[in-house]
Formats: structure tokens, C-alpha cells, sequence
């Protein structure tokens, strides 16, 4: 399915970003029933509550721009234009996925649409995000890289050495903090020490706090620092205070962490994007788009579960690009192996 | 033409300047590399500026992220760590980013990015922190692994390396950067990775030797060659190891010693050893000589020596090789 784009610089219209943020809440609860059934073994980190800023951000940028997602990333990667049909086969370990069933629900790539990875190490895509933005300058061009990861990333070293690389080589880069207040169980007082924001500030970077639970806010923000970029500016930073409805990863189902007050949990949903964002619709349009929605699901949900599961012998496929053989973990004497 | 005395770091040297005319998307990440602190960089500021001769920050591990993603949207990069710890502080950038994207991607990624170490091991005086050789590390994780004794494979195999579609480290072991080689033209050409050298043919024992110490079994199979036949077996390639060539050389002595300037416990010599056992022709209990276990280098060369794989040791192994079967 592609997700219509409006004009650079101008929103999409509004039923636009409610399809995006639609297809994401179903991608995701779907994919929550299908942990729940054992069809995707890894569980998943849901990113229900946070659709907001997947849509306004990829609203924002072209296909051509590259993204490094995170592992809350499955809403980065559907609103960045990926099948949701092969991204679930990717989630369900079948080899019709978008990375051939390797990289799973937390690793997820689609370079057809420019998501070139997800880091399990948090933060990690910053640094990433900034080399591929620097070698997207330098063939020409005007591409951008993104760089989208959570408040648990923002004491990374590694990201904030980027930070500096990025200011001081004016990579084309924008980096997005999809601050939901909790680093697992961590929350953001206990976190941060300063603001979020300021971090950037130090290298000199222009950065922005701003709502997260409203596409349009999100839409006009990247496309801010999608502007400077393209325009040689250098990097742009910007946090997004958003929230996430479900537990950090669906193991909590099953656990009894309380680490998040029910009345703060209910305060945000009470701020759910997805119903702000059906509200800018008339009703019609928003129940033809939910169904419609519901069949791109279905079908996908059909399709990724019909794909074929990796055969065990090639458990070491694509291991090196340039096909080094490893050797089997079980040695082989020269007799045996001319029996 | 010979290139007459070759030095070690000058054939890197070439070989960096020779793939940066020949492709665009090579480029250099490092710090001092504008002026050539370590000599690898030398004249290619000047030809080539700073967008391909990268002068970076101390951020080694952003660095290191920084190159896998300028890999993945199309570039050739080449990171210079000046210390060889440094590798340590980017193993995660190394290992479990650079080296797991073509499989995480399923084939989409590429990183095809060059880590150069040109000053690996011990420099007198040079401390605890300065004084590694942690290549079997690196083995151990499937990346890419080589460590050139000679000039002209550091020139081969720095050239391959960098045309190289996966992340390769290359590690240039301090002991043989005093080494000088004259060289004809066309011993300075691309060496494939994962193939060794026979530096000397023997019959008795095969003496795998890595870097710098492919120059201590030389001098050795020269003394003892009245006594025994000594080869010389450099496997260049720590990672993919050519086990076909080390199992062709075992065919025909059915001995080995394996002198490695790695700690003991996982070392690259208890693999040679391990796989010569299992897989192998061995008529005599095979020998390693290593660091010892744990082993910390530190400021004082008399204890430093003590702590290296030392010519007198091979001389002593090689010799209880030969007498046990």
C-alpha cells in the first residue's frame, strides 16, 4: 500500500494521516494478537499511542530520504512507505519478510523505501543516521537522513559524539527523540539530568520540544528541519513529547511490572492521536478509511502468515556479502567426509 | 622498476593512495590523519582534501557507527585507531553493528568499511594500555581478520580490504614495521583474504606464525635447519582462516607449532590447534606459544619481553615437537 504524501512543506490532508496513524494502531494490535497466538515468537515493543509521530515524520520526507528506526520502529517504518503485508511476514519469521526473516520484529530494514535498520543498541542509529547523511551529501543531491529514537537513547555517548560530528560537518541529518517518558521502566525524571532539547543545544544544534500527539505539529516540525537540511544547513533535533499506551515490549502482558501510575496512563489516553485526528474528519470518510484499513490488514495478516518459514540450512545466508562460507559448528574429518 | 626498500607503512601508504585514485568512494576517517601522525596518510590531504581525509573528533565509537552508516548509503571507508585498545572501545560498533547488517538486513545491507590498526602489539615503554594485540577477539566474532607480516602483503592485503564488501580489520603488528622489502612492480598487487603464505617449505613441523612472528620462525628454520625442516606457514588471514592450506602443509609434516602474540585462554593459537586435532594429520602432539593467560604489558621492557612469544621458546618447542613423535 502507498501512503499518499502531500507537497513538500504543505501537510497531507487530514484523513491522509488518520489512514497512516489507522494502518499503524491495527499493524500494531494485530501484531499484538499474533504474539499472543505464537506467530510472532519475539514479541513485539508496540508503539500504540506514539502513531503520531511516525505519520507527521514520514509525511515529511521523500522516498528517496533514508531513516534509521529503532526498536519501537514499526510505525516509523509503515508511515516511511514499507508493505505492512511483507513487514509482518518479516515480524512472523517467514522469508517473504522485508529482510528475509533475519531481522525480526526488532531489527527491521526495507531499503526499498529507505529504512536502512534498526539498532538494538539504544541510540545507535544517531551515529548511523549522521554517516549516511554525510555520504548522502557528498554524491549530490539533496536526500536527508533521520534518525528516530526514544529518551532512553539521549545519554547515549555515542549518540551525543554524533551530535558533535553532525554540527560540525552540517551532515544533512534530523535527529527525533520520541520522548514517551519511560526508558523501559526508567522514567524521564530519573533520566535526564537537564532537558532533552539542551542536549543538542550544546553542539549548536537547533532543537524543538514539541506535542507529539498531534501529526500536523510533528508534520511541520520535521519538515522545519527537513528544510535546513536540504538547504545545507546541517542537522536539526527535536523532541516529540508523546506516549506509549501499551507496556515497553508485550512480555509485560505477562508480567506484573507497576512502574506507571494508572491514572497517568489514562491522562494520555485521553490525549489518543488517533482520535483527535478522526475528529478533523467527517465521519464517512473515517469509516471508509477504517475499513478499508481493515482489509489492507487482514490481507497482510494472511499474506505474511502464508509465507514459507527460512530453511535451518540456511541459517548462515547472508552472514557476508561477499559469500564467505563459514565453517559448520560440528568438524568433519577428511575420512568422513568422503563417506 | 623495483621499489627499492619498501618500508611497511609506506606499502600501506601506496596501497591507501592507489584505492583512493582508483575509486571515488574511498575515503579516510581519523584522527591526525590530515598530518599523517601514523605515516598511512601521508601526501593524501593534499591530493585529495578534507572530504576524503577526515580529521575526527576523539569519538571513536560515533566514528565507528558514523563509517557503517556512510558504508551503507554507498561509501568505502577507511577508519585509522591509532592505539590498539581503541579497537576495544568500538568492538560494539565493530561486531554488533558494521559486521550483523548484512545478515540483520537479509542481504539488503552492505558495509563494506576497513579498520586500520597501524600500530598493533607492544612498543617499549608504552604501558598497560597501549600494548594489545586483540585480533583473536575479532576471529572469534566472524569479522574479518587479517595481519600482514611483510610489506608487500600489507600492501596486497590492505588493497583487499578495502574493496572488500563486508567490514575487515586489519591489524599491523608494530614488530614488522621495521622491515623494508625491495619489490617489483608486480608484487604489489591485491592479495586475496583468507589465503596464507609459505614463507619456507619444510618436511618435519609446520610452524604457523602470526605477523611479526612469521620473522622469528624464519630465524629459527634457519638455525635448526641442520636438524630439522622447518615450514613456514603465514596464514595472513586470521578470518576466513585458510584451513585447506594449513591442512596441506599437516599432510606433509604431520607436526605443528603455532606462535601467537595473543593471551593463552581463546587465543588465535587454540584454534589452529584445536582444528589441527580434530580435523587434521597430526603425528605428535601439536604446540602453541602464546602470551600468558591474562597477560598485562606494562612500562618496563625487561618484564614486557617476558610476556611475549620469544624466538628462544620456539627454538625449545619445535625441538620437543620433533622428539614426542
Amino acid at each position: 500500500m502507498t501512503i499518499p504524501v502531500g507537497r513538500e512543506g504543505t501537510p497531507p490532508r487530514p484523513e491522509t494521516f488518520y489512514r497512516t496513524m489507522r494502518l499503524i494502531r491495527r499493524f500494531e494490535q494485530r501484531a499484538m494478537d499474533l504474539v499472543r497466538s505464537g506467530d510472532i515468537v519475539s514479541g513485539i515493543h508496540p508503539c500504540i499511542g506514539q502513531e503520531a509521530v511516525a505519520a507527521g515524520t514520514g509525511a515529511a520526507l521523500r522516498p528517496g530520504d533514508v531513516m534509521l528506526a529503532n526498536h519501537r520502529g514499526h510505525g516509523q517504518l509503515l508511515a516511511k512507505g514499507c508493505d505492512p503485508a511483507r513487514l509482518l511476514a518479516e515480524m512472523a519469521g517467514r522469508t517473504t519478510g522485508v529482510a528475509h526473516a533475519r531481522g525480526g520484529s526488532f531489527h527491521p530494514s526495507d531499503f526499498s523505501v529507505g529504512v536502512l535498520g534498526s539498532t538494538g543498541t539504544v541510540g545507535h542509529g544517531a551515529p548511523l543516521a549522521a554517516g549516511a547523511a554525510w555520504a548522502l551529501a557528498r554524491s549530490g543531491g539533496d536526500r536527508v537522513a533521520v534518525s528516530v529514537f526514544g529518551d532512553g537513547a539521549i545519554n547515549q555517548g555515542a549518540l551525543l559524539e554524533s551530535f558533535n560530528l553532525a554540527a560540525l560537518w552540517r551532515v544533512p541529518a534530523i535527529f527525533i527523540c520520541e520522548n514517551n517518558l519511560y526508558a523501559t521502566t526508567l522514567p524521564i525524571e530519573g533520566n535526564v539530568a537537564g532537558t532533552v532539547t539542551g542536549r543538542a543545544e550544546a553542539f549548536g544544534i537547533p532543537a524543538e520540544s514539541v506535542d507529539g500527539m498531534d501529526p500536523d505539529l510533528v508534520h511541520a516540525a520535521v519538515s522545519r528541519g527537513v528544510a535546513r537540511a536540504r538547504d545545507g544547513q546541517g542537522p536539526t533535533f527535536l523532541e516529540f513529547r508523546t506516549y506509549r499506551f501499551e507496556g515497553h515490549h508485550t512480555f509485560e502482558t505477562k508480567t506484573r511490572l507497576r512502574y506507571r501510575d494508572p491514572d497517568e496512563v489514562a491522562r494520555w489516553q485521553t490525549r489518543d492521536p488517533l482520535v483527535l485526528q478522526a475528529g478533523r474528519i467527517p465521519g464517512e470518510v473515517r469509516e471508509q478509511i477504517d475499513a478499508e484499513i481493515e482489509t489492507v490488514i487482514e490481507d497482510a495478516v494472511r499474506a505474511a502468515l502464508d509465507g514459507p518459514k527460512p530453511d535451518p540450512a540456511d541459517a548462515s545466508a547472508y552472514l557476508y556479502t561477499s559469500g564467505v562460507r563459514t565453517r559448520p559448528g560440528v568438524a568433519v574429518r577428511p575420512e568422513e567426509r568422503a563417506v | 622498476m623495483t621499489v627499492p626498500k619498501l618500508s611497511y607503512t609506506r606499502a600501506l601508504n601506496l596501497a591507501l593512495a592507489a584505492e583512493m585514485e582508483r575509486d571515488p568512494a574511498v575515503f579516510v576517517l581519523g584522527e591526525d590523519v590530515r598530518h599523517a601522525l601514523t605515516n598511512v596518510t601521508v601526501g593524501l590531504y593534499d591530493r585529495h582534501g578534507p572530504d576524503r581525509i577526515v580529521e575526527t573528533p576523539l569519538s571513536e565509537q560515533a566514528v565507528t557507527d558514523f563509517a557503517t552508516g556512510a558504508a551503507m548509503a554507498g561509501m568505502r571507508p577507511v577508519i585509522e585507531y591509532q592505539i590498539p585498545f581503541m579497537l576495544m572501545l568500538v568492538f560494539e560498533q565493530i561486531v554488533n553493528q558494521a559486521n550483523k547488517f548484512a545478515l540483520m538486513s537479509g542481504g539488503q545491507a552492505r558495509v563494506p568499511v576497513t579498520y586500520l590498526l597501524p600500530a598493533a602489539g607492544w612498543r617499549a615503554g608504552w604501558g598497560a594500555q597501549h600494548s594489545d594485540e586483540p585480533y583473536s577477539l575479532f576471529a572469534h566474532y566472524g569479522v574479518k581478520t587479517v595481519v600482514p607480516a611483510t610489506p608487500a602483503d600489507a600492501y596486497g592485503l590492505f588493497v583487499s580490504a578495502i574493496r572488500d564488501d563486508d567490514p575487515v580489520v586489519l591489524f599491523a603488528p608494530i614488530g614488522s614495521q621495521q622491515v623494508r622489502e625491495d619489490l617489483a612492480p608486480d608484487r604489489l598487487a591485491p592479495v586475496p583474504l583468507g589465503t596464507a603464505r609459505i614463507h619456507r617449505e619444510g618436511r618435519d613441523v609446520t610452524v604457523v606464525a602470526i605477523g611479526h612472528l612469521v620473522y622469528d620462525a624464519l630465524a629459527v628454520a634457519g638455525e635448526l635447519e641442520d636438524q630439522v625442516s622447518i615450514e613456514v606457514f603465514d596464514p595472513r588471514t586470521l578470518y576466513p582462516f585458510d584451513w585447506d592450506a594449513l591442512a596441506a602443509s599437516l599432510a606433509k609434516t604431520g607436526r605443528l607449532v603455532v606462535t601467537d602474540d595473543s593471551n593463552r585462554t581463546c587465543g588465535m593459537a587454540a584454534e589452529i590447534l584445536a582444528t589441527a586435532t580434530e580435523e587434521m594429520h597430526l603425528v605428535a602432539p601439536p604446540r602453541r606459544i602464546t602470551r600468558p593467560d591474562g597477560a598485562v604489558l606494562g612500562a618496563v621492557p625487561e618484564l614486557d619481553l617476558a610476556l611475549q612469544p620469544s624466538r628462544r621458546q620456539l627454538t625449545e618447542t619445535v625441538v620437543k615437537v620433533i622428539k614426542s613423535g
